[in-house]
């Protein structure tokens, strides 16, 4: 047992127990942050926000949904909405905050591939991150079922069919997955389960994983540059703040990370009043009914690209190429065979294969929400074939390119 | 230093408007968790009191909880109790109406049937004319009063407004206002 | 500078991105009418000049199937067995003369089926009558009795300014499409029942009237509780104007309302689907107000800081 000595202070007695002192310098005041990053480096932070407003809008959520087939969209609607002292604004945070959390990702996402962040030892921050992209979709999905409209009915009905993995015809698997014949009592209960329970404490604990497998490579910087952090710390610590390289977490990097994160508040907050309807799908607000498909069903639009992907194609190449799609991500610090660990702008043919993956996602989300008819659904082919011939190639282009 | 207290002062500034926003949403919370308007609605009950019986317990339900109605027959207000008037050291035939409802020309108990003890509902006996509380032996008279501790006080009265021969819970009437001006229920 | 670029960058994709899956998807998805504001184009316009002393006498045609509580006409049946005779309530006439557009009534008086827009489920050469007949003018001027009837309907009619949200709605749609919301159903509000019984028998009569209205139009038509967020205040609109735009060959009536009865319609679906909007819009003011007052000082904050830095 460690020695403990009379505690001077209540301070003094917490560090003795819990080394508070130790936890702060490694986790806040001497956790090393390069300078030279811009915004997009607090998407991180304003992701953990907008994480936030979830939980939070959810518990309330939490305390007047009913998941039972029969009451869950007047508990919704009703309840929630026209009942419950500000029950709407909490509903209103939760749905958009569960929109904008995509676009965020990407945005996330998208940065990493730009600067190279997934290599030299940064491999693990991006496949835990992928896992996180992963368990929000699942979240997205499982919460999308519980107002019990017609497109939380017709996407669960939808969904749990690619199960039956096409020619495979796993129909037992559909129904176990469904605990019945069809979406219903079963099916509602499990998916509220895995929406307030099981995914978010999955979504908790990668998000620690997260954040600890940047802990030893550190966060890359805007220009790939390699950083003594030792040093660059040695300097800080003795006054040179502006010639170190590095910024501690707290302040430095958290007084960037808030401003970033209040304009993006406003931003939120403005969805959150005035323009909700892109994050809540008009058709949802009709109640679920099993005997009547609506006129269009297509995914939120952060599923859009994925599920282009699926649609062109017959039954077994979509669910081929759609798998593909899902995995694939994974293994891009494997695939980019390059030693260079820089910006896409000075990487050679990667900068085309950078705005190339990016253009065709944004093509195939637009596609995906198109119904499959005429001109859109070959651009849509189209796209989805660029879409895997790009991950084909890039293995190539990568290991041929010149060390900068 | 001069610089560093500056800094310290913006970051603090930072830090209150931040809690500002995080005290406006405790309210906005609070709120969430107010009885809804529906439960509130329905907290009124209207009870038509010529349909009782003498010396005859009725179980109604308001607001969730049971209410005691007991229509008093004539021998029950006659009946002077010396023991009551001990107790509270009124004067005989005072006591047993104050705690009653008068409609029309009779009289009623009308009670909320928790014992004021720790809130279980006490039984009537009509022979004795007395409430047992059976959890820990609490005893009342027919007007709600207590006749043997542990209870604290006599059974409450729910707040009440007469219309005619009807009985609104729910709402204060200048009856039950007076009742709760003299002390005779919380 | 190179930040604001980035910036540029991110917004340019978000936009395009939102552009493809919102505006543009949904013009493609959906068709777009615009409203002619109930002016019922279609229709001829009223000639003679009612008068509402003659048309008082002339509505004893109407109340063999409606009622006019206000003039003292209880309706000869009560909304079930109606409803199993005509397939449907026949309105209360009482506010019909604000509810209902002064031409569309002449027209509907005239020729109901045309008015309605339901020729096509009621053509009389292969016997399919629909349930209201033509009125029968009872001397040789019908343009001029259908006038006064019209007048007559308007005289008796609240004001335009004392018509309730509810109460156009009531007289206009709640004759099929209940509002679970609003507490409404096709035969009327719904009271609170102590008795079990009571509720039971209530809802009994409500399953009659609905089997025999669903028969009546094919299909039962749907709760109009959350219509104001599945479709819109537009759609409902021109919707109401003109069914026959968005469902070719649907059952559903033109309704025939005035332009400002539309509005109160509309109102009143607001009231049960989004009741709390004006909350919204107040708490939004200050939220976003104080979200200013927050990004600047953090953006302060964030200078304090970074001076030491630079």
């Amino acid at each position: 047992m460690a020695h403990f000595t009379k505690a001077k202070s209540l301070h003094d007695w917490l560090n003795q127990r819990l080394a508070i002192d130790t936890l702060r310098r490694v986790l806040a005041t001497e956790y090393w942050i390069p300078k030279n990053i811009n915004f997009l480096w607090a998407m991180g932070m304003v992701l953990a926000i907008t994480f936030a407003l979830l939980l939070v809008s959810g518990i309330f959520l939490l305390m007047y949904y009913q998941p039972n087939v029969d009451l869950a969209f007047d508990s919704v609607n009703y309840t929630i909405m026209q009942e419950v002292g500000y029950g709407w604004l909490w509903r209103h945070i939760h749905g958009v905050a569960a929109s904008v959390v995509f676009l965020i990702i990407y945005i996330h996402m998208f940065t990493g591939i730009y600067y190279g962040s997934y290599k030299k030892g940064r491999e693990m921050i991006w496949i835990s991150g992928m896992l996180l992209f992963v368990a929000f979709s699942a979240e997205a999905f499982s919460g999308y079922m519980l107002p019990w409209g017609q497109m939380s009915y017709w996407a669960g009905m939808v969904i749990t069919n690619l199960f039956s993995m096409g020619g495979l015809q796993l129909d037992g698997l559909v129904e176990w997955i469904r605990g019945d014949y069809i979406p219903a009592q079963a099916f509602l209960n499990r998916f509220f389960m895995l929406h307030v329970l099981l995914i978010p404490l999955a979504i908790i604990g990668l998000i620690v994983l997260h954040f600890g497998a940047l802990r030893i490579p550190h966060v890359n910087n805007q220009d790939g540059e390699e950083i003594d952090f030792e040093a660059e710390a040695a300097k800080y610590k003795a006054g040179n703040k502006k010639e170190s390289k590095v910024i501690a977490f707290v302040n430095d990097f958290m007084s960037k990370d808030m401003m970033v994160v209040s304009i993006y508040l406003i931003f939120f907050f403005y969805l959150v009043f005035y323009h909700y309807d892109f994050a809540m799908d008009p058709v949802n607000f009709d109640p679920a009914d099993g005997l009547k498909t609506p006129t269009h069903i297509y995914p939120e639009w952060y599923f859009l690209w994925s599920y282009e992907i699926l649609r062109p194609f017959s039954t077994n190449v979509g669910l081929i190429a759609f798998a593909f799609a899902q995995v694939i991500f994974f293994l891009l610090p494997f695939l980019d065979r390059s030693p260079n660990a820089v910006p896409a702008s000075r990487r050679g043919l990667f900068k085309y294969w950078f705005w190339a993956m990016l253009i065709d996602m944004i093509i195939l989300t637009g596609m995906g929400k198109l119904p499959p008819e005429g001109i859109f659904s070959t651009i849509g082919l189209y796209a989805a074939l660029l879409f895997i011939g790009l991950w084909i190639v890039l293995p190539f282009i990568t290991k041929f390119e010149k060390k900068v | 230093m001069k610089n560093s207290s500056r800094r310290g002062f913006m970051g603090k500034a930072f830090g209150a408007v931040a809690g500002v926003g995080a005290v406006a949403s405790l309210y906005a919370m609070k709120r969430s968790w107010d009885p809804l308007p529906s439960v509130k609605a329905a907290g009124f009950t209207t009870l038509d009191m010529t349909a009782y019986k003498e010396n005859e317990l009725v179980v109604e339900k308001w607001r969730g909880k049971p209410i005691f109605v007991l229509k008093h027959s004539k021998e029950m207000i006659d009946t002077l109790d010396e023991n009551k008037s001990q107790i509270t050291g009124e004067s005989l035939g005072e006591i047993d109406k104050k705690r009653l409802v008068k409609i029309g020309n009779d009289y009623f108990m009308v009670t909320i049937g928790l014992c004021t003890h720790l809130g279980c509902i006490p039984g009537y006996n009509p022979d004795e004319k007395s409430f047992l509380c059976a959890c820990h032996g609490g005893l009342y008279d027919d007007t709600g009063m207590v006749t043997k501790s542990p209870p604290p006080r006599g059974l409450d009265i729910p707040p009440f407004r007469i219309d005619g021969m009807k009985l609104v819970l729910g709402e204060e009437g200048p009856e039950y206002k007076k009742m709760k001006e003299t002390g005779i229920t919380l | 500078m190179k930040e604001l670029l980035i910036l540029a960058v991110v917004t340019f994709f978000t936009l395009v991105t939102y552009y493809l899956v919102e505006p543009f998807a949904h013009s493609q998805m959906h068709k777009h009418f615009e409203s002619d504001g109930f002016a019922y184009k279609d229709l001829p316009a009223v000639t003679k000049k009612g008068d509402a002393s003659r048309g008082k006498d002339l509505v004893s045609a109407c109340i063999g199937c409606h009622g006019i509580e206000v003039a003292g006409f209880q309706a000869p049946m009560d909304a079930v067995s109606a409803a199993a005779t005509f397939g449907v309530n026949p309105p209360d006439l009482s506010n019909a003369g604000v509810v209902f557009d002064e031409k569309f009534l002449a027209n509907l008086i005239k020729n109901p089926a045309h008015a309605l827009m339901v020729e096509h489920k009621f053509d009389p050469a292969k016997g399919q009558m629909h349930p209201m007949s033509e009125y029968y003018a009872t001397g040789d001027d019908k343009e001029q009795e259908v006038a006064d009837i019209v007048a007559y309907l308007r005289s008796i009619a609240v004001k335009q300014e004392e018509l309730t949200p509810k109460m156009a709605f009531e007289t206009a749609c709640g004759r099929c499409h209940a509002v679970n919301y609003g507490n409404w159903t096709q035969i009327g509000e719904k009271p609170k029942f102590k008795k079990k019984q009571d509720e039971l028998a209530f809802e009994t009569q409500l399953l009659d009237y609905q089997d025999y209205l669903a028969k009546y139009m094919g299909t039962l038509p749907p709760d109009l509780s959350m219509y104001i967020r599945s479709r819109g205040e537009h759609y409902i609109e021109t919707f109401i104007e003109n069914p026959q735009n968005y469902l070719k060959g649907t059952a559903m009536p033109r309704v025939g309302v005035s332009a400002e009865s539309a509005e109160k319609v509309i109102e009143h679906l607001k009231d049960v689907g989004d009741s709390k909007r004006h909350e919204r819009e107040t708490v939004g003011k200050y939220v976003m107000i104080y979200m200013l007052i927050f990004a600047i000082f953090a953006i302060l904050w964030k200078k304090e800081v970074w001076r030491d830095l630079h």
